[in-house]
């Protein structure tokens, strides 16, 4: 089995009454694919910005490669190595391509900026719109130029919130293809509500409920799990 | 190359202006230069970084008082005093910035503002070393910058002339460089830099410096140039006039500084000849500037012809 | 008595500010030019009405703030407004407001200070000392202007649509609101106040182009320290900072309080930006 990664252990975050994130476990083996899923509301993206130190939590711990890193600010926690990208687009609209990526190479240090910008922009496939202003780009670059930004930081662990989150199909083949050429040498934590994506790329899936982890297992395992069903159900059809 | 060659062609053209313009006007270019090193202190912390100080007066007195009071106090030459002027300034600034980075926006104009406003009510309160509102005159033998008097227009404008060419040559490579890069970024987009991994209260206070240093130049000279250092250039005005040039030039160019300067400086010299009113010009500037141009001159020359334009 | 007349001064004009800013998020720099307009303008219409200086000053106190007010509501329209209030492009907006504003006074009205005479000149003599029965008018005339100023954000429609406009103005636009028109009257309700207050206050001191320093210093301080954007904690900001500064004055010179009050402030929104009465913590 490989070596655990990154470790939360009983995280909690509230938000005024409200238990966001409610006492989750998770470990991330090194070179997986790990999707979390979740209905709406469920705490993925509290449980994600806990981790990229986005926001701190009330309790628990958060491990990188055994180092506590609970306490650590978000822009050191990138450079050890974990990366985040945004599920509302976050990009610097007015700069370059170029210098979107430059940026994320630069802020790690990266020795030859123009080498490791292009080699980033071409694993997106987007070598050849390095000159063009970030906000002029389709909506589906800009999907991909946050993920090459993310890929620039060359991360140990790289974070997607909803990544194919307004894609057209297309799109996602070439997105799917390229999460999976990112293993083993990087770990990816996935949130998607894409569920072909999730069962096509996962190798294990935790899924949130209300704050909690209500499952974790293999896609197979999840899908014929009951209570991952109800909860399911119960979100399309309860009219609480 | 092409941005390299324009800049240098600029700074030809500034030393013709001197040979061919009659003394008054080349006169006034010298106080041009000196306050186009200000605002490009501005633009490097506002136009590139967005950082919207109102308080960048209390850089420049923190210079012009920085350099002053050596000279008039301690008699030290003028040359080390324009130094000690621009680290003034960088202090100022990283002192001012390790509290107002705190805040933002709205706050952070606020917070610099008041910061300005303790300054320049304490250079009126301890007038015995600060003149206060009277000030204080400079004498010809202290204001000698090797072997050039400060007193005589010629000499006078090639000091100006080269210090604003160290400026604008030192931030067109810093704004060329990763640094440069890096304010941009603070200005776009801070979140985002965040997650890259950058710090950006430390980039912030690093560009405040740096800010801080070309306004306390400019402050030492203005003071070791033409010979005086008072507490007017403390007051609010002077935080509002390099915004004014900045907005007018171009934020986030290289030469709009320049630029704002040169052609608010006439436009006020223009008016005062009309009326006495001439702060009713630099307000009716500001409010049209913000309103149909907010990217200056410079700025809508880059956005629609000159997409280079550094 | 003079630290109750300098609070309701200063509470009707951080009042006015603070309006400003908690609904349109708007920092107006030109406030305290609104301030000295007020002031100037009652001058100019007490010069007009003839007889007992009662009715220059009343017609004053109905006339000047009615002319800052529409002043204001025109800048809001031709200016604020074509920002899409931006809160920075504001700010530099109404620098140079201040400025125009500032240099028209100047130049209509002369460098020099304009008395106004007082409405009345009764002294309220009690066994130990007497008082100016104007400057008790003053204070109860500030709290009878914020206590309508109270009644009508709360009582009245006009009022719930400026509280909805600022709690989310898009909201407030679907709900088929006019935005703009509630912003520009909001922007030229907040100037009238000051333009009460600079009413209230020039026959005690008198009207002066550059008098608009100290009152927008004073609000901004006010405003901060009592949070920003609360009403509440404006007023009882304002009570404290205005009574406290006679006392603060009696031991340093006036250019020390300042420097230590402006320093004060600054730091409270650094340290402190909800205020030191605001809500949360």
């Amino acid at each position: 089995m490989a070596a655990v990664i990154l470790s939360a252990k009983a995280l909690v975050r509230s938000f005024g009454g409200l238990r966001a994130v409610d006492g989750v476990d998770l470990d991330l083996l090194s070179g997986e694919i790990h999707a979390l899923i979740g209905p709406n509301g469920a705490g993925k993206t509290t449980f994600v910005s806990l981790l990229s130190g986005r926001i701190a939590p009330d309790q628990g711990q958060i491990t990188l490669a055994g180092e506590d890193i609970t306490r650590l600010p978000a822009h050191l926690r990138v450079r050890k190595g974990i990366a985040y990208t945004f599920q509302i687009t976050s990009i610097y609209p007015r700069l370059s391509v170029f210098d979107n990526v430059a940026l994320a190479a630069q802020a790690r240090g990266a020795g030859n900026l123009k080498a490791e910008v292009h080699a980033a922009l071409l694993r997106v496939g987007m070598a050849e719109l390095s000159n063009q202003e970030a906000a002029t780009l389709s909506y589906g670059h800009q999907r991909l130029l946050e993920v090459a930004m993310g890929l620039a930081l060359n991360p140990r662990v790289l974070i997607l919130d909803e990544p194919t989150q307004g894609l057209a199909s297309g799109e996602i083949a070439g997105f799917v293809a390229l999460v999976r050429s990112l293993v083993p040498q990087t770990t990816v934590l996935l949130i998607e509500h894409n569920m072909d994506v999730v069962m096509d790329l996962a190798q294990r899936i935790t899924v949130l409920n209300h704050g909690k982890v209500l499952a974790q297992g293999s896609p197979t395992e999840i899908r014929s799990n009951r209570a991952v069903q109800a909860a399911y159900l119960g979100v399309d059809h309860a009219e609480t | 190359m092409k941005i390299w060659i324009l800049h240098i062609a600029v700074l030809l053209a500034l030393v013709l202006a001197q040979l061919v313009l009659p003394p008054y006007h080349a006169n006034n270019l010298s106080r041009i230069l000196v306050l186009a090193v200000f605002a490009m202190g501005y633009n490097i912390s506002f136009g590139y970084a967005g950082l919207l100080s109102l308080g960048h007066a209390l850089l420049f007195a923190a210079g012009m008082y920085g350099a002053g009071m050596l000279v008039h106090h301690a008699g030290m030459p003028a040359l080390p005093a324009l130094i000690a002027g621009g680290l003034a300034g960088g202090a100022m600034a990283g002192l001012v910035g390790l509290l107002a980075l705190r805040t933002a926006g709205v706050s952070f104009m606020i917070v610099t503002l008041m910061f300005a406003q303790v300054g320049f009510l304490s250079i009126l309160y301890f007038n015995g070393v600060t003149g206060g509102d009277e000030g204080i005159a400079l004498t010809g033998p202290q204001r000698q910058i090797l072997g050039l008097d400060m007193t005589q227009d010629t000499p006078r404008f090639w000091v100006a002339l080269i210090l604003f060419a160290i400026a604008l040559l030192v931030k067109l490579a810093l704004v060329q460089s990763r640094f440069g890069r890096l304010m941009l970024a603070m200005r776009e987009n801070e979140e985002r830099s965040r997650m890259l991994g950058l710090n950006p209260f430390g980039i912030k206070l690093k560009i405040l410096v740096i800010s801080g240093v070309f306004s306390g130049v400019a402050g030492a000279a203005y003071a070791l140039l033409f010979g005086y250092l008072g507490g007017s250039f403390a007051s609010v005005q002077y935080s509002i006039l390099p915004m004014l040039y900045v907005l007018l030039g171009g934020a986030g160019t290289v030469l709009g500084p320049l630029l704002g300067a040169g052609l608010m400086f006439y436009l006020v010299d223009f008016t005062s000849g009309l009326t006495s009113a001439y702060l009713m010009v630099v307000g009716a500037a500001l409010v049209v500037l913000v309103l149909f141009a907010p990217k200056g001159i410079l700025g809508t020359l880059r956005e629609r012809w000159l997409p280079w334009l550094p | 008595m003079e630290g109750l007349v300098k609070a309701a001064v200063l509470a009707l004009t951080a009042v006015g500010l603070s309006l400003v800013f908690g609904v349109m998020r708007v920092v107006n720099v030109a406030h305290g030019a609104f301030f000295m307009l007020g002031a100037v303008l009652a001058w100019t219409v007490a010069q007009y009405v003839p007889g007992d200086p009662m009715f220059g000053w009343f017609a004053a106190l109905l006339i000047a703030p009615a002319i800052v007010a529409a002043i204001a509501a025109t800048a809001d329209t031709f200016v604020l407004k074509r920002l899409n209030y931006d809160p920075e492009a504001t700010i530099v907006a109404t620098i140079g407001l201040l400025y125009i504003l500032e240099q028209a006074a100047l130049s209509l009205f002369g460098p020099d200070a304009k008395p106004v005479p007082a409405p009345f000149n009764i002294r309220l003599q009690l066994p130990w000392f007497g008082y100016s029965g104007y400057k008790i008018f003053v204070v109860f005339a500030a709290v009878a202007v914020l206590l309508a100023v109270w009644w009508f954000m709360t009582r009245t429609r006009a009022g719930l649509v400026m509280r909805a406009t600022q709690v989310d103005r898009q909201t407030a636009r679907a709900f088929g609101i006019n935005v703009d028109r509630v912003y520009a009257g909001v922007f030229a309700l907040g100037a009238g106040l000051a333009a009460i207050a600079a009413v209230l206050l020039v026959p005690i001191s008198q009207a002066h182009y550059l008098m608009g320093g100290d009152p927008l210093l004073l609000s901004f301080i006010v405003v901060i320290i009592g949070g920003l954007g609360s009403l509440r904690g404006t007023l009882v900001a304002a009570l404290i900072i205005g009574l406290s500064d006679g006392v603060i004055s009696m031991f340093w010179s006036p250019t020390l309080a300042k420097i230590i009050a402006t320093a004060a402030v600054a730091m409270v929104l650094v340290f402190r930006p909800q205020g030191l009465f605001g809500a949360r913590a």
